[in-house]
């Protein structure tokens, strides 16, 4: 008996000749590594679409292309190893197959790795859907000695399987032709279905019977059956709530029954799989040692990978110091300082709250965000290069141990890493982390690690106060910085998510050539979304900020901020604070290097002169410390909380970082400023 | 030569053995994830990497796995002296 049952699929070879009118949709499967990326890249190019899952914070990607004059529709479904609920991709990836009911579902596999990535295909075979078979990597397999034969590996599975080599653009023609021959009934597909053990079938049947008439409208009840066996925590808990008591006492005496049924299931597609692949790989990989093997180890040494790790890791920061820095200074005072004198001169006759509102709000705020563009691109490159060659799963590796400590595992060291640049593409990176409880609290405290912005602010200011010790000060201040990170970790860890880690199990990736096309696609689709942000939520803020400080009588001094600064003096007070240093920090809240500007306007001298002394003369080295410390650890800037709000995708979360922050600030100023006058 | 089976777990095998899997621990979300990873009863492990700390890589259906140390404990394999 088979795992599931063959009369969805006819059906819905029916529906596929139905939808003429609409365009068709394609939708792209298979599991990590396997090339999907590469392929969905080749076919969409630029006219691609990135945003996320309706209500999740998973990537979707989609766009369109077209064959023969006619448009398709392609959807990039999460890598996934199986579709069984392990993950939110894993339910997106089933959930989209099910109830959007793509025209075609192309898996792809890799020629290479055969035996594993077949067991997506083992899972998709039992859905109602046409499955045309894109056999990846028909390169590697060829370097590493091995023969796949496609013809034989098509008749196995009775599918149409197309031989491709996606990063040389090979066979990709044909494989399309093939997904649309199946979408116009030109071909039909019914394909071999995984047979499992007797009695799991059976218990399979019993289970299907007593839900035949609950089971959801788009969901076959064979396909709930399998999955209520395989312990499917989604499918668990919706059929316990629409079965009838009874009903779901039945099952679930089937179902402790049956308690090893998940292995059984496994195993039965695994030996499906066993036997397709012996008959499909002519020439098995010979016993060669690969350049792999050979990478990892050093790369995956525990002493040699901390090494390899910090070279890496070295090369992304001179980058960013020799060409991200300099560039980013070049377009703070050649470009945005320019367009700022520019229309300075031009808005002369304008009202001066105008030309205020222009100069110091849009282009003051939104454009020292937008300096920070070329830091964030080679943040995103080095991110996607890494990333595209394999090296990721290394660092995570050799990390792990270390992360282990707060309850996180090595996935989460890459990202918050990513954070010395800049912390925006720290938060987006944390998307390779699987688990959301993991992903959730790197987020939290990844604004813990110094970004360049916030060095700017203490490379002017502890010189300036503590003159030749400045340098010890510095380092000071970035050692507390990432102690407070790790103990913060290991609160919140203990606190909010209760010392729950989730299970390390990681794929460690082929290496193999980057393809600069998705590195560069990736790093032009995170830029692209950063520019949006400036334009809207980064810009608002940016206004409200500069109307608070402006409003009402078009002087800092007397403005709202001033205002809000002096009322909030008695908690100022505790920290060392006069009404000024609050507005400062205050106003380094859209981008951190304001501060500076601020207290250069509140003090009527310019950063370049005397406001150094000017500062120094005027505050105790208590206070200096203090405000110091307070803006390490204060609200992260404007673009960081923005993003915090997409990948968390939860206004709680954020609004619980933005709290988080703002007490542990006051509270270590109020702390560190009173140690230091005893000092 | 004398064949005896040893059983042990996983965490516990020495870099360049080859073990077979025995049968995975309680734990269904852990087993759903081996499992679809190609960890299943009777399958044939080569360990690439085992320190005696922290993380371990094994080779399994072809695939390099890194696997946490407490994670490689709930795996019961058997290897052949």
């Amino acid at each position: 008996m088979s795992d599931c049952h063959s009369s969805g699929v006819s059906e819905v070879i029916n529906l596929a000749s139905t939808g003429e009118t609409k365009m068709p949709v394609i939708a792209l499967a298979g599991q990590p590594n396997m090339g999907k990326s590469t392929l969905f890249n080749l076919l969409t190019g630029l006219n691609q679409h990135v945003g996320n899952w309706p209500g999740k914070t998973v990537e979707q990607r989609s766009g369109n292309f077209t064959l023969d004059g006619k448009t398709y529709h392609l959807v990039d479904l999460p890598g996934t190893y199986s579709l069984t609920a392990n993950s939110p991709e894993e339910v997106i990836a089933r959930e989209f197959i099910l109830t959007e009911r793509p025209d075609v579902v192309i898996a792809v596999v890799s020629a290479a790795n055969l035996e594993r990535s077949l067991y997506l295909v083992s899972e998709l075979v039992c859905l109602p859907v046409p499955v045309v078979v894109a056999l990846n990597m028909m390169d590697v397999a060829q370097q590493e000695g091995m023969k796949v034969d496609a013809a034989v590996l098509s008749k196995e599975l009775n599918l149409p399987v197309v031989p491709i080599t996606a990063t040389r653009a090979l066979g990709v023609r044909d494989l399309l032709q093939e997904a649309v021959d199946v979408i116009n009934g030109k071909e039909q597909t019914l394909p071999n279905i995984p047979e499992i053990r007797a009695d799991v079938t059976k218990a399979i049947e019993t289970v299907e019977n007593l839900i035949e008439n609950y089971v959801p409208t788009d969901y076959t009840p064979g396909w709930v059956a399998l999955k209520l066996l395989e312990g499917d925590t989604e499918i668990t808990k919706s059929m316990k709530t629409a079965l009838p008591e009874e009903k779901w006492k039945a099952v679930n005496t089937v179902l402790l029954e049956n308690d090893d049924a998940m292995v059984v299931v496994a195993s039965g597609r695994y030996n499906w799989i066993g036997n397709i692949v012996r008959l499909t790989i002519e020439r098995p990989k010979m016993g060669q040692i690969s350049v792999t093997e050979r990478l990892d180890r050093v790369a995956t040494h525990p002493v040699w990978g901390l090494f390899v790790l910090a070279g890496i890791l070295g090369l992304v920061f001179w980058l960013t110091f020799t060409i991200g820095s300099p560039l980013q200074s070049w377009l703070a005072t050649q470009v945005v300082g320019r367009i700022a004198g520019f229309m300075r001169t031009v808005m002369v006759t304008s009202p001066a709250w105008l030309r205020s509102l222009v100069v110091d709000g849009v282009i003051g705020g939104v454009g020292a965000v937008l300096t920070f563009l070329p830091i964030l691109m080679i943040f995103f490159a080095s991110f996607g290069f890494l990333e595209d060659i394999g090296y990721m799963a290394r660092a995570a590796y050799v990390m792990d141990n270390i992360m282990h400590m707060m309850g996180l595992h090595g996935k989460s060291f890459l990202p918050l890493f990513l954070g010395f640049g800049c912390n925006v593409p720290a938060i987006m990176g944390t998307r390779v982390i699987d688990s959301k409880q993991a992903r959730i609290l790197t987020i939290l405290i990844a604004p813990l690690i110094p970004c360049t912005a916030r060095m700017a602010v203490i490379a002017f200011l502890a010189p300036a106060f503590f003159g030749k010790q400045a340098f010890l000060v510095s380092w000071g201040l970035i050692l507390f910085s990432i102690i407070m990170l790790v103990v913060l970790g290991i609160l919140l860890n203990k606190v909010v998510f209760k010392g729950e880690r989730s299970a390390f199990i990681m794929e460690m990736p082929l290496y193999h050539i980057p393809n600069l096309r998705t590195v560069g696609l990736l790093v032009w689709q995170r830029a692209l979304s950063f520019l949006k942000k400036a334009g809207t939520t980064i810009l608002i803020a940016s206004v409200i900020i500069w109307g608070l400080s402006y409003l009402p009588a078009g002087d800092l001094n007397t403005s709202y901020l001033a205002i809000f600064g002096k009322w909030l003096t008695p908690v100022g007070k505790l920290m060392g604070f006069d009404w000024r240093l609050t507005v400062a920090l205050i106003s380094s809240f859209p981008a951190k290097e304001n501060a500076i500007a601020t207290l250069g306007v509140l003090f009527g001298s310019s950063a370049n002169s005397g406001l150094a002394t000017t500062l120094a003369s005027t505050f105790s080295g208590a206070t200096a410390i203090s405000f110091l410390v307070v803006t390490m650890l204060f609200i992260p800037c404007l673009a960081t909380v923005a993003v915090i709000r997409q990948e968390t995708g939860s206004i709680k979360w954020t609004a619980f970082s933005v709290m988080m922050f703002l007490v542990l600030s006051t509270v270590s100023g109020i702390i560190v400023y009173h140690v230091a006058l005893l000092l | 030569m004398q064949n005896s089976v040893v059983q042990s777990f996983l965490s516990e095998i020495p870099t360049g053995e080859n073990v077979i899997i025995e049968s995975l621990c309680e734990g269904n979300e852990l087993n759903r994830r081996l499992t679809s990873l190609g960890f299943t009863p009777g399958t044939g492990i080569n360990i690439v990497q085992n320190f005696g700390h922290g993380p371990m890589i094994v080779n399994v259906r072809g695939t390099r796995v890194a696997l946490g140390r407490g994670e490689a404990a709930k795996i019961f394999v058997q290897k052949e002296e």
